[in-house]
Parts: C-alpha cells; structure tokens; sequence
C-alpha cells in the first residue's frame, strides 16, 4: 500500500473534527421563532370551560394574549404571577385550556389568582395542535387585525414581563 | 441511598479504568511482570462490575419511581407499566450514556476473564486501550451528565416518556444495539493492542474474530430491530428513513461487516492486515462519531434527547484523543508491520478487498451524506436537509454492486483462481438472474430501474449465496460455513423484500364515512365504526376496519393516540401480516362532515426485509458458535497429542 494511504483515516478525521467544531460554535437551534408570527390567529371557537364566562375564539379582537395552560400543568403555576402582572399592566388574556375539567380549573384559578377574560375548553388538544404548539404554557400576542405578532414557548418569566407589556402596547 | 450508591459505583469505575491503562502499560513493556497482566485482568473485571451495579442502581430508581431524583422525575411517572418504567432508564440521554459506558466496561470485562489466545503483552495493551475509553466516558458522565442528581424538592409526579418510546419493540431494542454499538470497541482495543506490540498475524486475527462476530451480529439485530420499530411505530409506512441515527448505527455495521471479512482473510491467509487494522479502529470510531452527533445535539432528530453545546464539546474532545490518537498510531506503526501474503487479483481475497473498498464508500457515502448539512450551515448559513434522495441515489447502486460481488466471492478460491472456471461455477446464478430480469420485465415493464436491478439481483445472489452448498455432504459442512450461507442468503432474502415493497406497493389516503370502504392493492377495506378506548396512560379513537379478499377476511383496528403526559399524539398502525405481504392501517384526523381519514398500504413481500434481517444476524450467530467448536476440537487434539 502506497504510504500516503496511510495517513488517509487520519487526514479525513481531521476534516470531520472541523466541520464539528463548526457545528458546535453554530447558535443552538432552539432559538428558531415561530413559523406562526405574522400569520393570521387561525380561526376556531371553543365551547366555555366555566358556566361564568365564555370560551376563547380564534381571529381579531382587539389586541390579546392567548394563553395555553393546563391546571396539571406545573409550569403554569410558576407562570401564574407573570399573567397576574401582564393584566395588572392593562393587557387582555384569553385562556384556552388544554384536557382540563371545570372543577380544576376552578381549583386552580382560586389557588394562583384569575388574569383570563375568556377561558375555552379544548379537551383534545385541537386548537393546540392548529397552533402548532409542542406543549404547555405557551402564550401569543395577538394584534388587532388577528396577526400572531408573538410566540412565547415556556413559562412567562419574570424578565419577560416588560418586554411583552412594551410589545402589547405598541400594538394598541 | 441508591442514587448516591450508584454514583459512588460509577466513580469507583472511572478510578478503576485509569488504573487499568496504567497497569496495562507496565504490562505491555517486554520485561512487564506476569503479575501485572492478572492484575490488568483482575481490575478490568471489577471495573465491569461497579459499571454494571451502577447501572442497575439507575434501573431499581426507575423501578421504584424515585421521583427526588432529577432524572426520574423527568423522564418516569408513576401510571406507568413497570416495563416502560425500567426502559424510561435508557430513554434519555444521562441513562443512555450510562448503558453505554456500562457496555464497555462489560465488554472489556469478558476480554479479560476470556481472552486466552491473544500473546500476554497484546492483551495488556488491548485492556489498557479499552480502560482508557471507559475512563474518558466514565469522565463524561460524572461531570456532564450525572444520572444521580437529586432534585433539591421532589415533585408530586415525574413528566413521562416520550409516548413513541413506551412501545415493547423500543424496551429491547437500545440495549441490543448498544451490545453491538459499543461491543465493537473490543476490536478498536485489539488493533490498538496489536499496533502497540506490532503483532498483527494470524493467531491475533482468530482471536479477533469472535468478538467482531459476537459484536456485529447484537448490532444486526438492533439495526433490524430499530427498523421495524419504526415501520410500525412511526406510522410512516416507511421502513428506513435515513435519519442521522439511523445513519449513526449503520455506519459502524458498514465497517464492521468489512472487517469480520478482512480478519478471516487476516486468520486464513495472513493477508490484509492494514485492513484489518484500520476497518477495526475505524468501526468502533463510527460508533463514537455517531454517539457524539446525536448526544452534541448538532443533528436533530428524533432521537436526540438533548441539545447542549457543552457536552458535545466534551465528546469531541474524547474523539480528538481516541480516534485522533488510533489513527496516529495507525500511520506511524503499520508501516513497521511486516506486509502480509500477496495474491492475485481474481480469487477470494481480491473479492474480499473489492467487498472492504465497496463497504468503505458506502460508509464514506453516508458518512458524507450526515455531515454535508452541518458543513453547508457552518459555511454559508444555508439550512438544508439531505435525504433519501441523496442516499438513495449514491448508496442504492453501490450497494447493489457489492451485492453482486457478494454473489460471486464465495464462489472464488484462495490466492488465485481460473477466470474461466470461475465464470462457470456463476453461470447457473447469472443465468437465474436473466431469467428473473426477463419475467420482471414482461410482467410488470413499469418499475423503477433501482427496484428492477434489486429483484434480478436478488434472483441470482439468492441461489449464489447456497451454491457453495452445492456437491458437499449437507451433515459435514462446518457450521461456520453454514453461517456464511445463512448470512448471504439473508441479504438476498432481505433486498428481495425491499426492491417488491418499492416496486410494488399501492397506497391510497381516503376519508371514510363508517359503513363505506375503500380498494387498495388486492384488498377493500371497510370502516365498520370508531369508538373511545383507554389504556393504562393513554386514550385513543380507535377505529374497526375489516378487510377482504376474495372470500376470507379480516378485522384491523388502529388507533390514534393522546398520551397524558407529556401531552402528546401518536398513530397506532394497525398492521396484518399475510402470507405474501403486508397491509398497513393508520387513522388519522376526523373530518368537518364526520368522516374519518385514513391512510392504507398494501406491501407486498414487505417482511422480507426484517425476515433476511434475522437470517443475517442467524448467520452471524451460526458463524460464532461454528468457530468456536472447531478451536475447541483442534485444542483437543493437541491435549491429546
């Protein structure tokens, strides 16, 4: 075998570790936005979760969050201060809640405050799944005209507060 | 308790590796003391043991629900079947990389209490090889990715796995491959052993040999696992999808089937010892790449459980110095190897070179195709995906090439051989393909070129897999022999199934009211209703299809299911195996009128695929325990002499 074939692993290991290093230095890929901002809010009305008040629908009214929560949920829990602060902060919140029953949500909103105007049942994931959601909470900024203006994955945390306050109210 | 005995485990391991590299280094010396090659052996196989306890320290935490324990708790829950909450313990990156490392620590623990053939100081330098790769992931474990670490407060249930893991296929199938992934690093130690003491000849290869059999036949069976896991699972209708992982297993089984073809050469003819060598460092590096793409998260897919830069940062840095350092090794010492037997370009051992070229190209092919995406973002900022396409069209007639081939070399002999004779022991397959490439096109002139050739193919190499069979005493033949049959036939059998299920598969996606049907293939099949069914964290729509040919028929029910948590949908196909096929249900989303979607396929001869599967890894098997009576009766022969 010619000598120089020897050095042949080698050398393409050595072109392999560069196309890695490169990968790695690349911005992680979790940082994607969503594919739904500057799309229309999808059309949908979901039946009332709560005798009290009506479900969320789909479309424009006025600028909104929507927010997907789950009373099983624990991260909204953890979220449930931020929401609390958002409509302290003058913001509108319409809740679909995701294979939830009545009585825990009831349970749920007594034990970590109540920021939501309309609160929709969707018992089988439908809407989350035509918003193209992977999980619970996730929240959106809808504008007036029914434009997804943002997409927020996670918990709301406390650093975001402002950021979305500020948003939601250059839309207004 | 148990966590922190577990973590104690995995620590006293990692210590016990480093200690075996530096034991293994004195040993290896010419003057080493025979004392210190039974220590080796001794530490290696403690070192197996705490791997092995604290692997099964992770299991009891997973059996007991362990909910303070961050891994538990992410990845378990409590409504879960027992079975799905012992594999929840691989289902995830930290216990993934624990059965990893548990593998290779047991693999190097069998070399050492078995091992008795290879010379004293090659087996030395071989367990300090395999101490030293257990110590860097032993390393990556304890300080990247414990699987012990306590939540400071438990929560009152875990998350769940993933709905498309609990499935009993996926239970088996991690700890199958990994025997093979991993088991494989016992042939990068042996050539790391061998180009230490510069002993590369026959009686390293015999010793070689089973263990690149055992290896490569558990990863046969995990890679034929994983494919029919995800036909059946996935709900795709597909049976190979050339994602990165599955690229990452069958890069390595590539380079391992090259290499259990150049160590016989190497055991028989004392030929092809740089290809031996480098086909076994570079096996087992295929399946250190491929652990790194996958855990370092720069590929998605959906096995990646994790993305974290500063893990992928730690592997690369343990695949700087493993393959780095091999490779090194490689190019400074093989050229002080003494050059094998030489021989000529038309017998087995030219055959099995051109079948170690092929198999290279194909593994440089996928290798190329995995990578090409990463190269092309890091570049240019241009995010694209290569699929099957790409590998199709540049691996498929590659591989059929070396199917051919694999036809023909057994039928070859030794050091050289008459071109005209040789053509002669073909003539019956080749004309057998002829026959096969006539019908096909007579009957159905409308498939693919890719498909035409894999049937013809599959026609001829079928009958030359058995033809090495033909004149001998069936009762007399060694197993081992037996074995390559077995595995060739496979092959064939195997490329028979996919080149029907591309040429003649029919489907069809229709919604359906109950009580109408629909026509695929051969078959009609009706929707008799849907209703809501419940399983132990699931429910599911499932709907009642039977299904009719001719006279007989037969009910299906597939499901669409809605997982708790996590909070997640899968399509339960719903699957009828038939004597010449397969006829494949998923239900999918009901309509605004009431009607409900489903998606049929009729494939025939689709099993096939998994049956030639299994035929190989039998072969593989047959192979193992063929060689391993025959060294037992020459070793008792020579007590008696």
């Amino acid at each position: 075998m010619r000598r120089w074939l020897l050095w042949a692993p080698l050398a393409l290991f050595a072109i392999f570790v560069g196309v890695a290093m490169m990968g790695l230095r690349r911005e992680p890929a979790t940082l994607t936005p969503s594919r739904l901002v500057g799309q229309p809010m999808p059309a949908f009305s979901l039946p009332p979760m709560l005798p009290s008040r009506p479900g969320t629908s789909g479309g424009g009214q006025g600028p909104r969050l929507v927010n997907l929560f789950g009373s099983w949920c624990v991260p909204c829990i953890a979220e449930a201060p931020q929401l609390l602060q958002l409509r302290e902060a003058g913001l509108t919140i319409d809740a679909v809640a995701i294979r939830d029953r009545p009585e825990d949500v009831r349970r749920f909103l007594a034990e970590h405050g109540d920021p939501f105007r309309f609160i929709g049942s969707d018992p089988i994931s439908h809407v989350q799944v035509t918003l193209g959601s992977s999980g619970v909470p996730e929240t959106f900024l809808v504008d007036g005209a029914g434009l997804i203006r943002a997409h927020h994955v996670g918990p709301i945390l406390p650093e975001h507060v402002p950021d979305l306050v500020s948003q939601a109210r250059a839309l207004q | 308790m148990i966590a922190e005995f577990g973590l104690a485990a995995l620590w006293l391991a990692a210590a016990l590796g480093l200690l075996q590299l530096l034991l293994a280094s004195a040993a290896a010396r010419a003057e080493g003391p025979a004392v210190a090659l039974r220590s080796v052996r001794a530490v290696a196989g403690v070192q197996g043991l705490m791997a092995g306890l604290s692997f099964a320290a992770l299991l009891l935490l997973f059996w007991r629900t362990d909910l303070s324990v961050a891994l538990v708790a992410a990845n378990s829950h409590s409504s879960k079947p027992l079975l799905y909450k012992l594999s929840g313990a691989w289902g995830n990156h930290e216990g993934s990389m624990l059965l990893w490392v548990t593998v290779l620590a047991l693999a190097g623990a069998a070399v050492a209490l078995l091992e008795r053939r290879l010379s004293d100081r090659t087996l030395a330098a071989t367990l300090g090889a395999q101490g030293a790769i257990a110590a860097g992931f032993y390393a990556f474990l304890l300080f990247a990715s414990n699987p012990f670490a306590r939540l400071a407060q438990a929560p009152p249930d875990g998350q769940g796995l993933n709905p498309l893991l609990q499935d009993p296929g996926l239970a088996f199938h991690p700890p199958t491959l990994y025997l093979g992934y991993v088991g494989i690093s016992v042939a990068f130690s042996f050539a790391v052993g061998a180009l230490v003491t510069r002993e590369v000849n026959p009686v390293f290869a015999r010793a070689m040999r089973p263990w690149v059999l055992g290896a490569w036949t558990m990863l046969t069976l995990g890679i034929v696992a994983g494919s029919y896991w995800a036909y059946y699972e996935l709900g795709w209708g597909g049976w190979w999808f050339w994602d990165p992982v599955e690229n990452a297993s069958l890069m390595p089984w590539l380079a391992a089937t090259a290499l259990l073809h150049s160590v016989t050469v190497l055991a028989a003819r004392d030929g092809l010892r740089a290809w031996t060598i480098v086909l076994a460092v570079v096996a087992f590096s295929m399946s250190m790449v491929g652990t790194f793409l996958v855990r370092s998260g720069i590929l998605t897919s959906v096995h990646s459980f994790a993305v974290d830069p500063a893990r992928g940062t730690f592997i690369l840095a343990l695949l700087l110095l493993y393959i780095g350092g091999a490779l090194l090794l490689f190019g400074l010492r093989i050229g002080t190897v003494r050059a094998g037997r030489q021989f000529e370009a038309v017998s087995r051992e030219g055959a099995l070179v051109a079948n170690n070229l092929l198999l290279s190209t194909i593994l440089g092919v996928v290798l190329f195709g995995t990578l090409y995406p990463l190269a092309l973002e890091g570049l240019t900022g241009e995010k694209i995906s290569v699929g099957p396409p790409y590998f199709n069209a540049a691996a498929g007639p590659l591989a059929l090439l070396m199917i051919a081939l694999m036809g023909a070399g057994p039928l070859l002999r030794w050091r050289r051989d008459e071109l005209r004779a040789a053509a002669r022991r073909i003539a019956l397959p080749a004309a057998l393909g002829i026959a096969a490439f006539a019908a096909v096109l007579l009957l159905r002139p409308d498939i693919g070129v890719l498909p035409l050739l894999g049937l013809v193919l599959a026609a001829g190499v079928g009958l030359a897999s058995v033809a090495p069979l033909f004149g001998r005493s069936l009762r007399r033949t060694p197993l081992f022999t037996w074995g390559m049959v077995v595995s060739h036939l496979g092959i064939a059998v195997a490329l028979a199934g996919a080149a029907a299920d591309a040429a003649f598969t029919s489907e069809t996606l229709v919604a359906l009211r109950p009580g109408q049907a629909a026509d695929v293939g051969p078959y009609r099949v009706r929707l008799d209703g849907v209703r809501p069914i419940a399983g132990p964290n699931w429910t599911a729509v499932e709907a009642r299809l039977s299904a009719t040919r001719g006279d007989g028929g037969f009910a299906l029910a597939p499901q669409s299911r809605a997982f708790s948590s996590p909070p997640t949908e899968t399509a339960e196909a719903a699957i009828s195996t038939r004597l010449d096929g397969q006829l494949y249900t998923v239900l999918g989303r009901p309509t605004e009128d009431g009607r409900w979607q489903l998606r049929l396929w009729w494939k025939p001869w689709v099993t096939l695929i998994w049956l030639g599967g299994a035929l190989v890894a039998l072969g593989g098997a047959l192979t193992l325990v063929g060689r391993w009576r025959r060294e037992r009766r020459s070793a008792e022969r020579l007590a008696w002499a």
